[in-house]
């Protein structure tokens, strides 16, 4: 497969879908949408069968020297490819979320998605700097419209939140990128990846780029857009918001800020521990006291996401590991959630926890999937939650056991509020007529949860189909980052035996 | 260097020169009539004009074998790129009149064309001026012709407060520029670049100081810089729209190219003497043009903020002071004509049912849903003015914060990028209007031919197509730019 372009490929055929959409009217708009997407998703697929575990880093490169000052570059290594196959997975169903629900301007809201899609899978695959800037900005503009004009009733005021409150966060991570250009005299990634730029510029540097990826994580107490963005946002923006875009902050975290500024990392780990604590504790609280179902699974993110950059700055492989495969878990799973609401939004019209209950009655097979994503989004072993959880909170154990401690109240908190919120829909008395007049799952729907029940299950089961590819490269930016790690607190030996059980096999 | 030699180098001009000749000749016999058949005329003279100034710029002229009428004179690659885009501007103002001025005042006059070109060649000669008084004399020629564009629509009042406050303004401007100059000359005892640059090195005269804030005072004017924009939003308002596009355009091109000169050659030893005042003005620009439009309802007003906004960006190339710096700004600026014009267009084609032109912005409202490209378009421009990638507009940005990240100006380039977060916002409020909002209904008349298809021509300009110009782009703008640094 050598030499064939398939990531330019991968973008090339969701844009060309926009462009067919755009010119078309609502029925064709949404078959080019469904066609395109799961054409991506066979050649993610594709992808994933020709990915060479133990191979070279990079694969599937692609240079091109199209532009003044930057290029044409391609490429994934493990991490960037499970992040594509998330997002080319979860493309598909979020088009067949909107395929009623959208009933104004179809073919621009299609256009829209697949727009959306490129971008995303540049994001992961840019090589270079300045190419991977233009992608991960440029999905501001698709994903403004789609809050914007197939929104909720605040859903202006959510838009310019999210554009402007990412943007701002992306600026000066563009200063950052020009200086290291200048620098180091290249925009290639992967050549940045092993250079050490000097520590007093390091702590700079990082900040900018901890401003634009902490927004979008989103990190306490910049996550403010998100909750806003996610009830505005329809179903499916709610999903890839989610599922996709979400994990670009990390991802940004894996990709630069550890690899490019080992010390800068160390140096400020503590402010992310803190950062990452406030989160988990305070915004579990608030996610236990919402009415509205979108809020509060957008609130849930928030906590997820601080297990993952605590997990990241573990400096710690089962730290690293585990933040990869919570973000992964999450994107399944709170998409699932965000569906699971649509599902009844489309039936009944509100996000009110009250409006429902006693789903389980009328609607069993929708009360059992919903239950699934229910446990996978506390960490139940046996589901995807679990796995990445523990390998994230082992991770920071080993460098900090006070950190892991508090981080581990968000198992118990989302415990807490995602039983309730299961309570409350699913269970009780049917109060509501027209809730219990509900039909079950459609055969689309069905279409929507089931092969994300599955992932959610096999990697729940079997990790190791999901870590394999990625293990490679976090033992790499493991060994990248050595250099920095800081003194752990928690006086272990060298990791117990089960612990290394755990993180290999 | 004889008279022949000076003669042909500026051919550019010559052509123009004989051509408004001809023009006025031939509009004094053939009347009102002619009004269409001139502005071809016109446009085949720019064009032709073009011509001769094409091969300067590929071929990268510079040095002593360009300059003429013993230095007063350069046809410079430089030169020549500034006048490339303000050709292309000339045009496009001039294709898009005839059918603007039959809607609003009944018919075109034949006096239109013929100014314009007037003005042109005083931007021509704007830009390849190597002396301050070959300079003020392309500029006032410019200017001349500029206050009577103004005032164009002569029964339309707020078009002649347009020209009366543009040449009471614009008077005063030449007058401070003049006596930056006379300072400039007393202190250091030169009208010419190149003995400006020789005089003025080491230890410098307060009153040279005092001269050249005095004559940056005056070109902040004529660019519309903070603090001397006040003119640009009631000037822009109030002129005709085809020659609103022209200021916007080819007249800021040309003042820009002009101070580019002036800054990086004449004074190009004395950077310290300039660069505060540049780089103030740059963010005053940068942050009160995104204020400024904030408020406005009024499009026209809107993008003369824009315009204000943008020139703070160019200037950000300008306090650089490097050659890096000057090809950035030659860039932004080949890219801001594109989104200029295509800014315009739109307002143009913003008309009722009757083909009453329409200006205010809340009439834009739903845009989207009965006139889909008009809004895609316009919502192109106003995101690629807001330098959002990947849309072309988001390049300009990039090369000036490139430049100024590398002259190790990254304070400058962080609070420049920071402030264009609030210029967003506004771009954003428009797209929003058109996207968001419930159909007003208002723009229903139909659009011009020539119109859409210049539209068109620049949104594929400013898409992401627009990348693949930038190797072409980078090269030809750098030549351009090393030519004021490579002087003596």
């Amino acid at each position: 497969m050598s030499g064939f372009p398939i990531l330019t490929l991968m973008l090339a055929v969701p844009l060309l879908g926009a462009l067919g959409c755009l010119a078309s009217d609502a029925p064709r708009a949404r078959m080019i949408a469904l066609v395109a997407t799961l054409v991506d998703f066979a050649l993610g697929l594709v992808l994933w069968a020709d990915f060479q575990v133990g191979g070279a880093q990079w694969q599937f490169t692609e240079r091109l020297p199209l532009f003044s000052g930057f290029q044409w570059a391609l490429g994934i290594d493990g991490i960037a490819l499970v992040l594509i196959l998330l997002s080319v997975f979860l493309m598909p169903i979020c088009i067949l979320a909107s395929w009623d629900a959208i009933e104004k301007r179809v073919g621009e809201y299609m256009a829209a998605f697949l727009l959306m899609e490129t971008l995303m899978i540049g994001v992961f695959a840019a090589q270079d700097l300045f190419l991977f800037y233009i992608f991960f900005e440029a999905g501001l503009i698709p994903m403004y419209l789609i809050i914007g004009i197939w929104g909720g009733a605040d859903r202006i005021y959510a838009s310019y939140k999210f554009f402007l409150y990412t943007l701002l966060g992306s600026v000066l991570m563009l200063i950052a990128m020009l200086w290291m250009a200048n620098e180091a005299g290249t925009t290639d990634i992967p050549t940045l990846m092993h250079y050490d730029f000097p520590p007093g510029a390091q702590n700079w540097l990082w900040l900018a780029f901890f401003a634009s990826f902490a927004v979008k994580m989103p990190m306490w107490p910049v996550h403010t857009w998100l909750p806003d963005a996610h009830v505005q946002a329809p179903t499916a923006g709610s999903v890839i918001l989610a599922g996709v875009l979400l994990k670009m902050g990390g991802y940004g975290f894996i990709r630069f800020s550890l690899p490019m500024f080992p010390e800068a990392s160390a140096h400020f780990a503590p402010l992310i521990f803190a950062l990452s604590m406030v989160a988990v504790v305070y915004t579990s609280l608030v996610a236990l006291v919402q009415h509205d179902m979108k809020k509060l699974i957008a609130y849930s993110s928030v906590a997820h996401m601080a297990i993952v950059t605590v997990g990241l700055f573990a400096f710690d492989r089962q730290g690293i590991e585990g933040a990869m495969v919570v973000m992964l878990s999450h994107g399944l799973v709170s998409g699932a959630l965000f569906l699971c609401v649509g599902v009844i939004y489309d039936r009944l019209h509100t996000r009110e926890i009250d409006r429902y209950g006693g789903l389980s009655i009328n609607m069993p097979a929708y009360a059992l999937l919903f239950m699934l994503f229910t446990m996978a989004s506390i960490g139940l072993p046996g589901t995807s939650g679990f796995i990445g959880e523990f390998l994230s909170l082992a991770g920071i154990y080993q460098l900090s056991s006070w950190v892991a401690a508090v981080s581990t109240t968000g198992i118990i908190l989302g415990a807490a509020y995602m039983l309730y919120l299961y309570r409350r829909v699913a269970f009780g008395d049917q109060t509501h007529s027209d809730a219990a007049r509900m039909p079950d799952l459609s055969v689309r729907e069905w279409a929507m949860l089931a092969p994300i029940a599955l992932v959610v299950l096999w990697m729940g089961v079997h990790p190791e189909s999901f870590i394999a590819p990625f293990r490679a490269d976090v033992a790499a930016l493991d060994a990248r980052v050595a250099q920095a790690r800081p003194a752990s607190d928690a006086g272990l030996t060298p990791p117990a035996a089960g612990l290394v059980q755990a993180e290999a096999r | 260097m004889g008279w022949a030699f000076s003669l042909r180098l500026m051919a550019a001009e010559d052509v123009l020169s004989l051509a408004a000749l001809v023009m006025i000749l031939l509009i004094a016999w053939l009347g009102d009539r002619s009004a269409r058949a001139m502005t071809w005329l016109a446009v085949l003279a720019i064009a032709g004009s073009a011509l001769f100034v094409i091969p300067d710029l590929t071929s990268g002229a510079m040095g002593p074998g360009v300059s003429g009428f013993y230095g007063q004179y350069s046809a410079d690659a430089f030169a020549s790129f500034a006048k490339i885009l303000i050709d292309i501007s000339a045009i496009a103002s001039l294709l898009v009149a005839p059918a603007f001025f039959a809607r609003v005042a009944g018919g075109m006059r034949p006096e239109y064309p013929l100014l314009l070109l007037l003005a042109v060649l005083g931007m021509g000669l704007m830009v390849s001026a190597t002396n301050l008084i070959t300079l003020y004399i392309g500029l006032e020629l410019n200017s001349l012709a500029s206050y009577v564009l103004a005032a164009m629509l002569r029964s339309d009042e707020r078009s002649a407060e347009a020209g009366l406050k543009y040449f009471v303004l614009g008077a005063l401007a030449s007058g401070i520029l003049l006596f930056g100059m006379s300072l400039v000359y007393g202190f250091a005892g030169s009208v010419d670049f190149l003995g400006l640059r020789a005089a003025l090195h080491g230890p410098v005269a307060v009153g040279a100081i005092f001269g050249i804030t005095f004559m940056f005072a005056g070109l902040a004017f004529k660019i519309s810089a903070v603090p001397f924009h006040m003119w640009t939003p009631d000037v822009y308002e109030g002129a005709p729209t085809p020659v609103t596009t022209f200021f916007a355009t080819a007249a800021k091109t040309a003042a820009l190219a002009m101070t580019m000169r002036v800054a990086l050659m004449a004074f190009g030893r004395e950077v310290h003497a300039w660069q505060q005042v540049v780089i103030f003005a740059a963010l005053a620009s940068i942050i009160v043009g995104a204020l400024g439009a904030i408020g406005q309802t009024n499009i026209k007003r809107l993008l003369a903020y824009s315009s204000i906004n943008n020139v703070g960006f160019i200037l950000i190339g300008l306090a650089c002071a490097t050659p890096g710096g000057a090809a950035a700004m030659l860039t932004y600026m080949a890219i801001y004509v594109a989104m200029s014009v295509g800014s315009f267009l739109v307002v143009l084609m913003m008309k009722d049912e009757t083909g009453e032109p329409v200006e205010s912005i809340a009439d834009l409202a739903g845009l989207s849903r009965h006139r889909k490209v008009l809004a895609l378009c316009f919502a192109m421009v106003m995101f690629a003015l807001a330098g959002i990638p990947p849309l072309f507009g988001f390049w300009g940005k990039f090369v000036v914060f490139q430049a100024a990240v590398s002259a190790g100006l990254v304070p400058l380039a962080a609070i420049g990028i920071a402030a264009s977060v609030i210029g967003a916002f506004y771009y954003l409020k428009i797209v929003k209007i058109m996207y968001f909002d419930e159909p007003a209904m208002r723009i229903t008349g139909k659009s011009d031919a020539l119109h859409q298809a210049i539209l068109l021509l620049s949104a594929v300009a400013i898409s992401p197509l627009g990348y693949l110009a930038t190797k072409w782009l980078a090269g030809v703008s750098y030549a351009a730019a090393t030519g004021l640094f490579a002087v003596g």
